[in-house]
């Protein structure tokens, strides 16, 4: 395969070079869009809140950003709740990966009794508005006396849907069925076929998927915000909704000075990620 | 695909007393791979779910005492005007977001694929709208959308055009919200689609070209019929997560009417089917009615989902 792609892409450019042009400026254009809102967060976060609603509108960035950080650290435990926020983030990470990609590869693999039923319910339970639930949820969680610990943000977050639901259409393309009968008459039992013949060929479906997931509860907010009753011991994004109203009207400046700090971690964990799912430029299709 | 939905004849082969249990025995490893996911919900999910079904039989203030209403809550959301024009808002809003954000993503996707330099560059910063917190990216289109500051009204003034209330009239606000939904989702479809297609074996756009496809031909025969799993995928999560969404037009509206942070703006133009079910329940602490709206709201989520799931799977397939 390797060698097929070395004989064909220097001819594929060199005759698409005006089409080469105009794509990169396509891409360019998406780009800027993409990033726009992401350099308005900037603009804000460096001016005070009376400059932000003024007109006309700040176009370039402000000299409040220190202001607006010390503020920040004055008023929350930014990194405290930090320390809980990546806690969260990575055990539910950790679990969400091992166990969907687990259940997705049997159901996109295997066949068994039940398999249809059980998965249209998977489908049902991935339909249920889950705000319905946040009231009984609470009670039980208090019940059972997690209330207030992380514990209650990571055990019933374990596995989802969502996530097996992606595996399962990803890994129907990508395992293909020789490579498991191989395996099986190589004498591969379940588990083996699993982590040797599954797992390596879906590393970016998993890459995606752990980005994703590490990213919502990075930004998960309704539960926590619920599930965590003391103050002083919550998540990122809780403690970044104690900002709002925290001197009567809500200064957009500290807010955003926030909101953008608290994206450091997750560029970090994307930047990692990332090189996952595109994989090397000599996998896939290339036209 | 259809006959490996069957049951596996072996099976039928037991005995009848032991038929079941030697089932679950050969295939034992299986449903233990699949259960993690179903015991959280029966430890987690089962019981406030029922608690929710059980309440919207009741009338109940949150306080008081629950009183039986048999389905008289039901009754009422058939009939209730509100309910119908929440969903109604709602799908105009997931229409203007979700479909030319599939096509945005998949275009995308598809250039971002066969663009050979800087695809780390563009990858990360497609992806970049998707990693920040919906409060955040609210507040910002707050102030772009802004009537007297916003960036929007003052590009249209500078090319001499009348400025838009968009917080402030109905279909300002969908656009809005729309166009939010838009940009903090095109990229990360975009990525999912970029994971299909690197499933894709590069020999079939080989054998494509040698055929001498043209790029549109290649697109409709190769590409997209083997990207139907991911096209499945993103239509259907795009579905539940669309029809639920509702912190989008709270943020962005929280600010324009006095009466409740959960009305969703002027002539509650952006009151989304979610919306309405926070309505009903804290403002109103109705909570009886609320549960009746969440179910009135997971039966118009699994409709949509399953005519999009027929929509893009063949016949036969699951």
């Amino acid at each position: 395969m390797a060698s097929l792609q070395h004989t064909r892409r220097p001819r594929g450019i060199k005759g698409t070079r005006g089409r080469g042009i105009a794509l990169h400026a396509v891409l360019i254009a998406g780009l800027l869009l993409s990033a726009f809102p992401f350099y308005w967060a900037v603009i804000m976060s460096t001016h005070t809140s009376s400059e932000i609603f003024s007109y006309p509108p700040k176009l370039l960035p402000g000299s409040h950003f220190l202001q607006n950080l010390r503020s920040l650290f004055d008023n929350i435990d930014f990194f405290g709740s930090m320390l809980n926020s990546l806690l969260v983030a990575s055990a539910v990470t950790f679990l969400v990966l091992f166990f969907d990609s687990l259940a997705a590869f049997v159901f996109a693999k295997f066949d068994f009794p039940g398999r249809r039923a059980l998965f249209v319910l998977l489908m049902a339970i991935f339909m249920v508005p889950t705000q319905m639930a946040i009231i009984p949820q609470f009670v039980m969680m208090a019940k059972i006396g997690w209330i207030g610990s992380m514990t209650a943000l990571i055990v019933p977050a374990a596995a989802n849907a969502f996530g097996i639901f992606w595996m399962r259409q990803y890994m129907r393309s990508a395992i293909h069925d020789e490579l498991l009968d191989a395996s099986r008459i190589d004498g591969a039992n379940f588990l083996r076929q699993y982590w040797h013949v599954a797992l390596p060929v879906v590393r970016p479906g998993l890459a995606f998927l752990g980005i994703f997931t590490f990213m919502g509860q990075w930004n998960d907010y309704a539960w926590p915000l619920v599930a965590l009753t003391n103050p002083d011991n919550v998540t990122l994004q809780v403690a970044l909704s104690q900002l709002n109203g925290v001197h009567g009207t809500t200064d957009y400046g500290m807010v955003m000075t926030g909101a953008l700090l608290a994206l450091v971690p997750l560029l970090v964990v994307f930047a990692i990620g990332a090189k996952q799912i595109i994989g090397d430029l000599g996998k896939g299709a290339i036209r | 695909m259809a006959t490996a939905l069957e049951k596996p004849p072996v099976i039928a082969e037991r005995t009848p007393a032991a038929g079941p249990r030697s089932g679950f025995r050969r295939y034992w490893h299986l449903y233990a791979a699949i259960s993690p996911f179903y015991l959280l919900f029966l430890a987690f999910g089962l019981v406030p779910v029922g608690f929710s079904l059980y309440l919207s039989f009741h009338r109940w203030d949150g306080l008081g005492s629950m009183e039986w209403a048999g389905l008289s809550q039901y009754q009422y959301l058939l009939s209730d005007s509100d309910f119908w024009s929440s969903i109604g808002n709602t799908l105009l809003i997931w229409a203007l977001a979700t479909f030319p954000m599939i096509f945005l993503a998949m275009v995308t996707a598809v250039m971002l694929n066969s663009a050979v330099r800087f695809k780390n560059g563009y990858r990360f910063a497609y992806f970049l709208p998707n990693v920040t917190s919906v409060v955040a990216i609210a507040i910002v289109f707050g102030s772009v959308f802004s009537t007297n500051f916003g960036l929007v009204n003052a590009l249209l003034q500078a090319v001499g055009l009348d400025q838009v209330a968009w917080l402030n009239t109905p279909w300002g606000i969908k656009v809005a919200i729309a166009t939010l939904m838009t940009w903090q989702w095109t990229g990360y479809n975009a990525i999912i689609f970029l994971a299909g297609l690197q499933t894709i074996p590069g020999e079939l756009y080989e054998a494509a070209r040698v055929d001498g496809a043209n790029p549109v031909q290649t697109f409709f025969r190769i590409t997209l019929p083997m990207l139907r799993p991911t096209l499945l995928f993103v239509l259907v999560v795009s579905t539940v997560t669309g029809l639920q969404s509702f912190t989008e037009a709270q943020v962005l509206l929280q600010n324009t009417s006095n009466d409740s942070t959960f009305s969703g703006g002027p002539d509650h133009a952006g009151r989304t089917m979610v919306l309405y079910f926070f309505q009903q329940t804290f403002d109103n602490n109705d909570f009886g009615y609320g549960a009746a709206v969440a179910w009135g709201i997971f039966l118009v989520v699994v409709i949509f989902s399953i005519i999009n799931w027929r929509l893009v799977q063949r016949r036969g397939e699951d």
